[in-house]
């Protein structure tokens, strides 16, 4: 094993044996931490699939004794629980505000990184400025908006407004494609490319990974949103899984095993996406702390 | 920041009247071929198609900067100055919104919980997240997969997370009282009482601090990972040579580079710190016990979408907004002491 400079010395100075105890400690130490980590999922599946009296058992136990799918089964057949409506709800919301947000910001985003147009200085500085304004100051009024338009208790406020692009995705695309080099813009353009088919051909395949990142972080925002939700929708069948799932709570608050159910199903897709797209998930964060 | 951003720009093209001029040339030079030699300057119909392309790609963005945030934020200004239920027109109000909201008990309390929430919920977590980045920085088989587990709770919602930390909060056959009396037990002493958590107005807003760093810590430990993969393994290096320990080169390699990522870490941190709303909705539904839990963005939808008074609640808003600036501020005065620039 070639000694590392980052290996601390004692580490070296110690006989063979000993590392592998020092290896032993931290994965130790990580485990622990991993437990903590991942508990109270483990907890959420394992009061999901208990009877409603082994549930409340003391002392608790992490295994279930019977495998109990019914509050699973429930949820979906129940009337009183439309959790398949919910899920429904949440995938229509979500999936087109990542096709609003994806589509408008790399539009606009192009426009900022290529083309010259009257204003775009000042939009980007209005780009710059709007990353720092705090959702709170403007709720209200766009609330107001909304209800004026009818569309209060509609899908409509949850996602039309991504059509519109948010001012960190048009930020975020536009510093990747300013990487790309302008040669390859301008020789399209002599052959006689309109801006439009350069964006489409070139550009969006070249920026998979960036409007991979952005379309996680759509995805995630969208489908954990509780606050908005709460704000439009009142009718029971129109709410995605967040604000049915607090719905629910209220109504069900004591029968644990069905609400861990509902929280179950609630995740479960943003978890897969996780683990298919992990890349995406960490790349994005990680890089926007390091261009700041 | 901005001025790194600035820089990067290209060089914004002058729009002023002698281009438009040159526009009209070009356009008239079409119109008319040419009867002398001289040429038209080609980049012209290149510049019209830029500017139409332009304004029709960014359109859709525009329309949303002035209609979702500009015309809003002007909004705000104007309602926090009236009382309005949003169904019968408003009335002017001058700043009695604002005094109202001065000598309203709740809202020192709201600030009182929040900037308690910030307080304790913002070093804990940018700390261990600190730690748990240097944890996992360490060259080890398979430990990618820890930092996979470590980043979880992040990708799931505070609705789903609150929901199981409720019922692990249980004073009765909650799983963490249970654990207390174990280990308790264990190393051979008598439990304690059972704390009384999100029932208790002492340890409610304790409770949600726990849950919360619990919940942020792989966000943050993710870009610190990333500053700590930057820090020049020659610095390291050389330090080493001077003789330096281990603890010696963390506090005066490592932790300088990564300075302004720790920045960086805080004030984001601090600005979503003071939004905390989700967990509090679940765990506290409407800042129970005894509005101990009640934040600030509680108390703005509470008036806002509750009580229906539109005013008071865009003022709740802008005080909001004008603490997370000042603490901003303050942030970016006190990086100068503390941040490593190089």
């Amino acid at each position: 094993m070639t000694k590392s400079p980052q290996a601390p010395r004692w580490v070296d100075n110690w006989p063979r044996g000993s590392k592998i105890a020092t290896a032993a400690g931290w994965y130790f130490v990580l485990t622990v931490i991993a437990l903590a980590m991942v508990f109270p999922f483990l907890w959420m599946v394992s009061t999901s699939l208990k009877t409603f009296s082994s549930a409340f058992a003391y002392p608790p136990t992490l295994i279930p004794e019977a495998w109990n799918w019914s509050n699973y089964t429930d949820l979906f057949t129940k009337d009183y629980l439309p959790v398949l409506r919910f899920t429904l709800n949440s995938f229509k919301i979500t999936g087109l505000a990542v096709l609003g947000m994806l589509l408008s910001c790399s539009m606009s985003a192009f426009a900022m990184a290529r083309l010259n147009f009257p204003g775009r200085p000042v939009i980007f500085g209005a780009t710059l400025v709007t990353l720092m304004v705090p959702y709170q100051l403007t709720i209200i009024p766009v609330f107001i908006l909304f209800q004026w338009l009818g569309w209060k208790d509609t899908h409509y406020p949850l996602w039309l407004p991504t059509f519109f692009g948010g001012a960190f995705g048009v930020f975020f695309l536009r510093q990747f494609y300013i990487s790309i080099p302008k040669d390859l813009y301008e020789a399209a353009l002599v052959d006689g490319c309109n801006p439009f088919t350069i964006l489409w051909r070139i550009y969006l395949p070249l920026s998979r990974p960036a409007l991979a990142t952005l379309g996680v972080f759509t995805f995630m925002a969208s489908w954990n949103d509780l606050l908005n939700p709460l704000i439009y929708i009142d009718t029971l069948e129109k709410m995605p899984l967040t604000a049915g799932l607090s719905f629910l709570q209220g109504q069900f608050s004591s029968d644990w095993p069905k609400m861990m159910a509902a929280a179950m199903v609630s995740i479960l897709p943003i978890l897969v996406l996780y683990i298919c797209a992990q890349k995406a998930f960490v790349s994005g964060i990680a890089t926007t702390g390091l261009k700041s | 920041m901005s001025a790194a951003l600035l820089k990067s720009e290209a060089p914004v093209r002058d729009d002023g009247p002698e281009h438009q001029a040159a526009d009209v040339a070009v356009e008239t030079v079409r119109q008319n071929p040419p009867l002398t030699k001289k040429r038209p300057r080609r980049r012209g119909p290149l510049e019209r198609l830029e500017r139409t392309w332009g304004l029709i790609l960014a359109g859709p963005y525009i329309f949303g900067l002035l209609f979702f945030v500009a015309g809003p934020v002007v909004f705000t200004w104007v309602l926090s100055l009236c009382e309005w239920n949003g169904v019968t027109a408003p009335e002017f109000k001058g700043l009695g919104n604002w005094t109202r909201l001065l000598t309203d008990g709740l809202f020192w309390k709201a600030s009182a919980n929040t900037a308690y929430f910030v307080a304790l919920s913002v070093p804990l977590g940018v700390v261990l997240s600190l730690l748990l980045a240097i944890l996992v920085n360490q060259k080890l088989p398979g430990i990618k997969v820890f930092r996979t587990l470590y980043f979880l709770p992040v990708v799931t919602s505070f609705v789903a997370v609150s929901l199981v930390w409720t019922w692990f909060y249980d004073p009765n056959i909650g799983v963490l009282n249970y654990l207390i009396s174990q280990t308790f037990k264990f190393v051979g002493l008598t439990p304690p009482e059972p704390v009384k958590w999100l029932n208790d107005p002492r340890t409610a807003m304790l409770a949600i601090i726990i849950m919360s760093v619990w919940k942020g810590l792989g966000y943050n430990m993710v870009i610190f990972l990333a500053a700590l993969q930057e820090v020049p393994v020659s610095l390291n290096e050389a330090a080493t040579l001077d003789g330096a320990g281990r603890f010696q080169r963390f506090l005066h390699v490592t932790l300088p580079t990564i300075s302004p990522i720790t920045f960086f870490v805080i004030v984001i941190t601090l600005i979503s710190g003071f939004q905390v709303f989700d967990q509090v909705y679940i765990m506290a539904r409407d800042g129970r016990p005894a509005d101990s839990t009640l934040t600030l963005v509680y108390y703005l939808y509470r008036n806002g979408f509750e009580y229906l008074q539109m005013g008071y609640a865009t003022t709740i808003g802008t005080a909001l907004f004008v603490i997370i600036f000042a603490v901003t501020l303050i942030q970016i005065w006190a990086q100068r002491v503390w941040v490593h620039h190089d």
